[in-house]
């Protein structure tokens, strides 16, 4: 575990140095995190270098650690997760994307958090850190069935309870009444 | 009939005096205080909320998943759809997120129209919020003094784009076309009345004793507690907290236009009503100056025929009359965007209901839903 870290944090500084001569934005909270969590962050982006796009993915171990402390680090002091939602990537190897938008209200700034998980699994909630997200990642669960750990109340919340599938899915097909399973069904809802 | 007790999470339980049990309450889906299909299942101890659910998605039409399989420029109808009190503003968020991947130079003939419209939706969305509300807690004048100039906001969209309701206002690079003298005509003899108006509707509400018994200190909530639950708008800004995305993050024409942001200080109904009021006359204020400043020239940049973005992702919100709103966009390159995530204000916004009414009585919940202004058209998508 320390090991994987430590490699990945080598390898993240090196790129970050070839990649961008100059500095990219985001750099300071960068820093911040890196200092205190050393290899959390795998990547870090920004559309067309803003300010205001900054994007970083983030480990799944790290998840909660690094919310806590964007959350309560006066320098970050992101008390807002303005929005939660997810993405599917079917080609990619991990075909799910957790998405978290984070924003400053004393520094007017803003952050995006990103995931990249395969199908099944869990992510863990942030719901202890921001409230906000009881309901989002709710919707998350329901309209692309990812699961959240330590979730307080995890239902379907805009599909009927008895709906059997998630929508938002790429694989999910747009025609035809009533429900249609595309794909062979995933295990958690076979199991069911 | 429903089964209130079935299938959901609130359940009867023992209650607090021995002897007796909590009653559920079911509110909806077609309740006349719920603004729309919203059911809300109640747990009482006596008088007292002792516990809330929100039932939703009753209009749910997987609006995210229509935009993917859509091109960018036939998506703007249907953002009219979600928050359709206040349709123009919907559109501008979309328009001004597809706008963000491109380096296009909108014309300040077409930002200033962009931002006098977007105000005469604020307008519309508070005026239909202010009725519905008061008539919630039963004063039926105000509800009918409000819809008369919301006739005349939708009236003033008529005239320039066409529609009433589902206006589909802007298009991407700037306007459809240019907006025809009679709308400013008649938009600045809109906004020549409109102040005294709203000073008739504070006759009925500001200092009535019923209304303050009604609204203050009832639904309170703390800043600490509203940014948690990232509740936005007049919601968050009733609480002190000076956050508005026309300041924070200035879009359109606001950088050039002067207004203040009202705050509240307790963050109750009461201050809510007083914070959204205040807005209105802000907003008649901004109006003025946009049509003081209007420049003159074209309201739409050069504009390919297909709108293919470059790969890339954004996350672009406004000031939307109920908070946030905004869009997260994916686009893969193609002429459909790859994700398309609506960030809702007032489904986010809703569920802060239970924070905001335990404690309190069942009367206030159908105060505290107004003061929250909700539509369901977006909350469900």
């Amino acid at each position: 575990m320390a090991d994987e870290a430590g490699t990945t944090e080598s390898n993240g500084e090196g790129s970050a140095e070839t990649e961008a001569p100059k500095t990219p934005p985001g750099m300071d909270l960068r820093n911040l995190v890196d200092a205190e969590f050393p290899g959390a962050v795998l990547e870090q982006s920004a559309y067309e270098d803003r300010e205001d796009e900054v994007t970083f993915v983030l480990k799944v171990d790290y998840l909660l650690r690094v919310c806590e402390y964007l959350r309560n680090h006066p320098a970050a002091s992101f008390k807002i997760l303005t929005d939660l939602t997810a993405a599917h990537y079917l080609e990619n190897e991990e075909p799910f994307q957790v998405i978290y938008q984070l924003v400053s209200v004393d520094h007017a700034r803003l952050l995006r958090l990103k995931m990249k998980i395969r199908d099944g699994q869990e992510v863990p909630s942030v719901t202890e850190i921001w409230s906000s997200a009881n309901w989002m990642e709710r919707e998350v669960y329901d309209l692309f069935g990812i699961s959240f750990a330590g979730h307080p109340d995890l239902r379907r919340i805009l599909l009927p309870e008895d709906w059997g599938s998630h929508p938002f899915r790429k694989d999910y097909p747009l025609e035809g009444r009533g429900e249609r399973i595309y794909s062979k069904p995933t295990r958690k809802e076979s199991g069911e | 009939m429903l089964d209130v007790e079935s299938s959901q999470r609130v359940e009867r339980g023992p209650s607090t005096v021995p002897g007796t049990e909590d009653l559920v309450i079911n509110m909806g889906p077609q309740h006349p205080s719920t603004h729309g299909v919203l059911r809300v299942i109640l747990k009482m101890d006596g008088e007292t909320v002792t516990d809330v659910d929100c039932d939703i998605g009753y209009l749910h039409r997987g609006t995210e998943k229509i935009g993917e399989n859509i091109t960018y420029t036939m998506f703007i109808p249907y953002t009219d759809r979600l928050d359709y009190i206040a349709a123009p503003s919907s559109n501008l968020a979309w328009v001004q997120t597809v706008e963000s991947l491109f380096d296009w130079e909108i014309p300040p003939r077409a930002l200033f129209i962009r931002s006098m419209v977007a105000e005469l939706s604020r307008i519309a969305s508070h005026l239909l919020w202010l009725a519905t509300h008061a008539l919630d807690i039963g004063a039926m004048t105000v509800f009918l003094w409000c819809f008369r100039e919301r006739e005349m906001v939708l009236d003033l969209f008529e005239r320039a784009f066409g529609a009433r309701l589902t206006v589909n206002a802007f298009r991407l690079g700037g306007l459809f076309q240019d907006v025809p003298q009679e709308f400013l005509d008649d938009t600045r003899a809109f906004i020549e009345i409109f102040p005294s108006r709203i000073d008739d509707y504070e006759t009925l509400l500001t200092e009535n004793r019923i209304w303050l018994q009604r609204t203050q200190g009832v639904g309170v909530i703390s800043a600490e507690d509203a940014m948690d639950l990232a509740l936005t708008g007049p919601i968050l800004r009733s609480t002190g907290v000076q956050w508005d995305l026309r300041r924070a993050k200035p879009y359109a024409a606001y950088p050039f236009l002067d207004f203040v942001v009202p705050v509240g200080e307790n963050g109750d109904v009461y201050d809510r009503y007083l914070v959204r009021v205040e807005e209105m006359r802000q907003s008649t204020r901004i109006i003025e100056q946009c049509l003081d400043m209007l420049p003159d020239g074209p309201v739409s940049c050069k504009t390919p025929r297909t709108i293919k973005p470059p790969a890339g992702e954004v996350y672009h919100s406004i000031e939307n009359p109920k908070g946030e709103f905004g869009f997260y966009l994916v686009s893969d390159g193609t002429e459909t965007p790859y994700r398309v995530r609506i960030r809702p204000p007032s489904f986010i916004n809703l569920a802060g209901l239970k924070k905001l009414s335990v404690g309190g009585l069942l009367a206030d919940v159908i105060a505290i839903i107004g003061s929250i202004d909700i539509v369901l058209g977006e909350c469900d998508r």
